[in-house]
């Protein structure tokens, strides 16, 4: 089922959580929301599920106008950040649960019943469980039984709050594939909320980056990585390094060093020029030697050669702080020691400059 | 100095000295055996003073038989009252916000801040033959002073606080997602209720119900003053405890105050049953909420 949401606004008291949105979601995506704590997406998840009531706007199920659908009623399957599992419930009792309140003419008798729930517990490698209570199963195991519970009562529509939010990175790797493989089988339209980028890049077929109740950009992990739409979201997916720094006649003078760069995107004041630059910390390469106006001076800081890439700190010559990751073999080649004096060289050509 | 606590095995840090810790075990005791046990023995050693026969036809009177007949009536409306009470307000105090809420908190307590005397007054003043209302209702026949009604009104009023009190935290301690949870999986308001929220409070709401009911059947102060102590009719076993004692029937009077003594060793056996049962629910929100907030 497809998702339509028109000019959704929603305001808590004075603060807006949601301002505006317009989002089509097609059906059987995978869609992220994207964002900090406080920026609207969970109030959006909350509203398409039919649990709040948007101040202004309409969702559309299926091209339908759903506002007035009572939440019983979306057909919306919806798995809570803390999963919500009823707590004096079994596991078999709580995935039981959407097809034991329906309506004694249309439920399904009990042998049927026993039989959906010990087939979704199968599909979530939980049937052994099946009579355990929640307090007895670890983060992960509960975030399953929440998804089988869900997906009992046939949604039309999945959704999901900060699905792997309350767990430890080892499952929540594990559960993340499972999910995406899951997806793939049962092609179910789902939305899902995070605040780990990670997550919305490795998992979603198109993320949208909210912030301040309003969506920054929409797009593929690729177009949002890639060709970020503004500084926000450039900011906010994976590490960066910002320089403040002015531009005078198409060059950016960072402190005293004058860098030659184009720029796409030169935004600086108009007045006195200033603008604030971000580059990620694998775009910026160290060489010992200065090359003309490519380059500028920086200190050595601190090195952590442990992980895949090797993390350098240096301090520029003006006093920012700045983070560059380089491989292994470079970091040999060059013999970098703590209080080294070298040089750092933009790869690309392209910096993200954003106005003051 | 270090050669001496090398000699000396050191008590912890924390702990205190062992005399102090005798004295204040003591202290403990003697006022529990003081003002608890055995004042509970005695009270059976009175009943049975006379004999195991005139206990029974003490506790058998036909007076006495109206007494607890009146008490459990009183008590098996005023209980289920407040609890329905009780489930009312702490859902709209835990679920909702309103204009009026912290008001409705403190309204609640009222009858915790009022002598229950007053209480027992203020129901005569309002409903007594002389008011407006008494006498409007006394005209088509209801009597409420002096009569049954008045007695269960001061009862509901001097017990209502009671399972409130008690779901209010556990309420707000469970919090309303499993309820959205129950909603989105397709369950209907009532279905919600009797399924989820019921089921999660529900020791919360027995502990309430016996604390309800305890209060209930011992009440005197506002009892006595709606009463009129009129015997066979309006006297409730409190009251009926007063009066046999009133009249020197001392035997009588310990037998009915035994029955009261039963009813409340029962009830700690029970809230204590209950308190444990309540309280691993309770660690596990700890638990969870701790969870919420790392």
């Amino acid at each position: 089922m497809s998702i339509e949401l028109r000019n959704i606004s929603k305001k808590f008291g004075d603060f807006v959580a949601v301002d505006n949105i317009n989002l089509h979601i097609e059906t059987g995506e995978l869609v992220a929301l994207l964002g900090l704590s406080g920026s609207g997406k969970t109030t959006l998840l909350r509203i398409i599920a039919g649990l709040e009531r948007p101040d202004a706007g309409e969702v559309l199920f299926h091209g339908e106008d759903a506002s007035d659908v009572s939440v019983r009623e979306r057909k919306v399957g919806f798995v809570f950040q803390h999963y919500a599992l009823f707590r004096h419930m079994t596991v078999f009792e709580n995935v039981a649960f959407g097809l034991r309140v329906i309506p004694r003419r249309a439920r399904p008798a009990e042998a049927e019943i026993a039989r959906r729930v010990h087939e979704l517990l199968k599909l979530v490698q939980l049937d052994f469980l099946a009579d355990r209570y929640p307090s007895q199963l670890s983060g992960g195991q509960r975030q399953r039984v929440a998804l089988a519970r869900t997906l009992a009562v046939e949604p039309k529509v999945l959704l999901l709050d900060e699905p792997f939010g309350a767990l430890d990175a080892k499952v929540r790797q594990e559960l993340r594939r499972w999910l995406r493989r899951l997806h793939d089988e049962i092609k179910i339209t789902s939305v899902f909320v995070t605040h780990d980028q990670e997550e919305a890049l490795e998992l979603a077929n198109r993320i949208v980056v909210m912030n301040q109740g309003r969506i920054e950009q929409i797009g593929s992990a690729e177009e949002v990585y890639h060709h970020p739409a503004n500084a926000f979201v450039y900011n906010f997916l994976g590490n960066v390094n910002l320089f403040h720094g002015r531009i005078e006649n198409g060059r950016v003078f960072l402190g005293d060093t004058a860098v030659e760069l184009e720029n796409t995107h030169a935004h600086a004041h108009p007045e006195t020029g200033k603008a604030i630059l971000y580059v990620r910390p694998h775009l910026l390469e160290i060489v010992l030697k200065p090359n003309g106006k490519q380059t500028f001076p920086a200190t050595v800081k601190s090195i952590n050669p442990a992980g895949p890439q090797v993390k350098v700190e240096l301090v520029a010559e003006w006093g920012d702080l700045v983070q560059v990751e380089i491989d292994h073999e470079r970091y040999q080649a060059l013999h970098l020691e703590t209080g080294a004096n070298v040089f750092l060289r933009p790869k690309e050509q392209k910096l993200f400059v954003y106005q003051i | 100095m270090a050669s001496q606590s090398h000699r000396e095995p050191k008590r912890p840090g924390t702990a205190d000295p062992p005399a102090v810790r005798i004295a204040l075990i003591t202290i403990a005791l003697v006022f529990l055996a003081l003002f608890l046990f055995i004042p509970v023995i005695a009270v059976f050693a009175e009943a049975l003073q006379k004999g195991i026969g005139a206990y029974f036809a003490a506790i058998t009177d036909p007076e006495a038989r109206a007494a607890i007949r009146l008490t459990l009536t009183t008590a098996a409306i005023a209980v289920p009252l407040n609890v329905t009470f009780g489930i009312a307000a702490s859902w709209a105090i835990a679920r909702f916000d309103f204009p009026g809420k912290q008001m409705l908190l403190t309204l609640i307590d009222i009858p915790f801040s009022v002598s229950p005397v007053i209480a027992g007054m203020l129901f005569v003043l309002l409903l007594g033959v002389r008011a407006p209302l008494g006498g409007w209702l006394a005209e088509h026949g209801v009597r409420v002073i002096f009569a049954e009604p008045g007695i269960v009104l001061a009862t509901i009023f001097v017990t209502f606080p009671l399972a409130a009190r008690e779901l209010i935290p556990i309420m707000q301690a469970v919090g309303s997602e499993e309820e959205e949870a129950a909603i989105v999986l397709g369950a209907g308001g009532w279905q919600m209720f009797f399924r989820v929220t019921i089921p999660n409070v529900k020791w919360g709401l027995l502990y309430g119900l016996v604390l309800c009911n305890a209060r209930a059947m011992g009440e005197f102060g506002a009892v006595s003053v709606v009463s009129g102590h009129i015997r066979g009719h309006t006297n409730t076993m409190p009251l009926y405890v007063e009066i046999l004692y009133n009249d020197y029937q001392f035997a009588a009077a310990f037998a009915v105050s035994s029955l009261l003594t039963l009813l409340a060793i029962a009830t700690l056996a029970a809230k204590h049953f209950l308190a444990r049962r309540a309280v691993p629910a309770r660690h596990e929100q700890d638990h969870l909420a701790v969870k919420v907030a790392a």
